[in-house]
């Protein structure tokens, strides 16, 4: 099962460092990273595989925006196949 | 990996335009609750619920966490009650009062389906139930009724027109001190679909199955804005917008009901795909009007608009599900929408404009403040103009009008949450009491000959 992290805001050190934390702790596997700056706004997309997470996923996608709150940024973390079926025919 | 693109436009109709499922209501059969004993038949309809959709709010707010999707939304609709209460007899409001205790066990914000078919005529136990609506709605808190009082095929039962004028009437004023909430929760429909989600009109019609999870979308907010994006284009470009949008939020729908009827061990039945706007800021289907062009909502030129839209969403959702129904299409709620409300507040949407409205989009006259002295003949006459343009035109059409006791243009009616609030509007009070007294049936009309 795979998952998407989105992180929007203002740049800042440590944001990497700060949600990947988070998935090492809960046993979640970062698989792929993209991110791009657009001005001053920081759009950072982790895909993510929560197979083996040590915790149920609504309570890994609390953890992260407790952490986003905590940063002023606004995170995420939705099962991929939410945008496949959206976006693909 | 999925395009960035993709991902960040999610997000941000999630976030920043309201994009949500707006319901997932769970159809649920009553017919095997019927007993010789109408306390018995209570007990089993209540059981019954409890058992059937026990975990409906909470699987539905498991959802909406894992997928990160907002579910506004979680109700239940059962078999039209009519048809119970004829089969176990006694009073129709003690069922009416089973649902209301069933829907708070369950924890969903609306059970509809104390409901009655009498397109073609009065079956035992209608009469009683449609006499019964305004005590029914006056002492339930969840509880919504709808009367189908037309069809195509059938024609319009002009009796069951005039005692739903007079319905409609006495609900709001057996709730005038909580500003008429009781006309709120009472539709009166023309070609009632049975498989409707939303509320105040969903009911489990007798041609569903036992158990199905119904799913209605919403995103007024996801297409307003993309129009802006777009800019100046040519209205076929501002068509082919809306379907692409709609696509999109359909498809969040079909997940979500597949998700919620694999989980529920209930069938999925199908996806509303309807634009339905809220008061919020930002979800408002009038301000999808503006934004095609109109300075505001009401002026010459809406209907073209709604068509358009009405169309344009059924085109692209329709592509997006495997199995289509409710009342899929473009709402027009008065108190329910931020632009409507502004619209009927300066006086340039008014009520003739609305009900031409409803001759294009996919429901009715709906959630519509009236003076509160306006007669009970001129709001069963509302109710059969509106019948016959659904009955005409092989549409659903609907009526929820509020009389609102004790006021009159100018003043407003003020319920909270996703009912809104709404100003009162002008009702033209030339008298159609003779044409309402007759009684009996339109008939049918041809559907051949179209011009």
């Amino acid at each position: 099962m795979r998952a998407v992290i989105t992180v929007i805001g203002k740049d800042m050190v440590g944001i990497l460092a700060k949600v990947s934390g988070v998935c090492a702790e809960n046993g979640v596997n970062v698989l792929e990273v993209t991110q791009s700056i657009l001005q001053d706004l920081f759009a950072m997309i982790m895909l993510v595989d929560i197979s083996q997470s040590t915790i149920p996923f609504d309570q890994l996608s609390d953890r992260l925006s407790a952490l986003g709150k905590e940063m002023g940024l606004t995170v995420h973390a939705m099962h991929e196949e939410i945008f496949h079926s959206m976006h693909r025919v | 990996m999925i395009n960035t693109h993709d991902i960040l436009e999610t997000i941000q109709m999630i976030d920043q335009e309201n994009l949500d499922v707006r319901t997932i209501t769970m159809g649920i059969s009553l017919l095997d609750c019927a007993d010789s004993d109408a306390g018995r038949a209570c007990g089993k309809i209540y059981d019954k619920i409890c058992r059937c959709a026990g975990e409906l709010v909470k699987t539905g707010e498991d959802i909406s966490k894992e997928y990160g999707i907002p579910i506004i939304n979680k109700r239940i609709s059962v078999t039209p009650v009519a048809m119970v209460a004829a089969a176990s007899g006694g009073d129709p409001v003690r069922y009416a009062l089973a649902l209301d205790r069933a829907a708070e066990s369950t924890g969903v914000n609306f059970i509809g389906g104390y409901s009655a078919l009498v397109h073609k005529g009065f079956g035992p136990g209608d009469l009683r139930l449609i006499e019964s609506i305004p005590e029914a709605l006056s002492r339930t808190e969840r509880v919504c009724s709808s009367v189908n009082i037309g069809t195509t095929k059938a024609g319009i039962n002009m009796d069951a027109v005039a005692k739903m004028g007079r319905a409609i009437r006495l609900a709001a004023e057996r709730t005038a001190d909580r500003d008429c909430i009781g006309a709120a929760k009472l539709v009166v429909f023309c070609n009632a679909p049975e498989d409707n989600p939303f509320m105040a009109g969903a009911f489990h019609g007798p041609g569903e199955p036992d158990c199905v999870i119904n799913v209605g979308v919403s995103g007024p907010g996801v297409v307003r804005a993309a129009l802006a994006k777009a800019g100046d284009c040519s209205i076929s470009e501002v068509a082919e917008l809306v379907k692409r949008t709609a696509f999109k939020i359909t498809r969040m729908g079909q997940l979500v009901a597949q998700e919620a009827s694999r989980r529920l061990g209930a069938p999925f039945g199908i996806v509303d795909l309807s634009l339905a706007p809220t008061p919020a800021v930002g979800d408002s289907v009038a301000h999808i009007l503006e934004e095609m062009g109109l300075e505001c909502c009401g002026a010459h030129g809406t209907t073209a608009a709604l068509a358009l839209l009405n169309d344009a969403v059924k085109k692209g959702g329709v592509m997006a599900s495997s199995q289509v129904g409710g009342l899929s299409g473009a709402f027009i709620p008065v108190t329910e929408d931020a632009g409507m409300i502004h619209a009927a507040r300066s006086g340039v949407l008014t009520l003739t404009k609305l009900e031409a409205m409803t001759a294009v989009c996919s429901v009715g006259l709906d959630m519509i403040v009236i003076p509160g002295d306006t007669p009970e003949e001129v709001i069963s006459a509302i109710i059969a103009d509106e019948a016959a343009i659904g009955m005409v035109n092989s549409k659903t059409t609907a009526v929820r009008l509020i009389p609102a006791i004790g006021k009159q243009p100018g003043e407003e009616l003020n319920f909270g949450g996703l009912l809104g609030s709404g100003p009162v509007m002008q009702v033209n009070r030339s008298s159609p009491a003779r044409f309402i007294g007759r009684g009996g049936r339109i008939p049918a009309p041809l559907q051949s000959l179209k011009n």
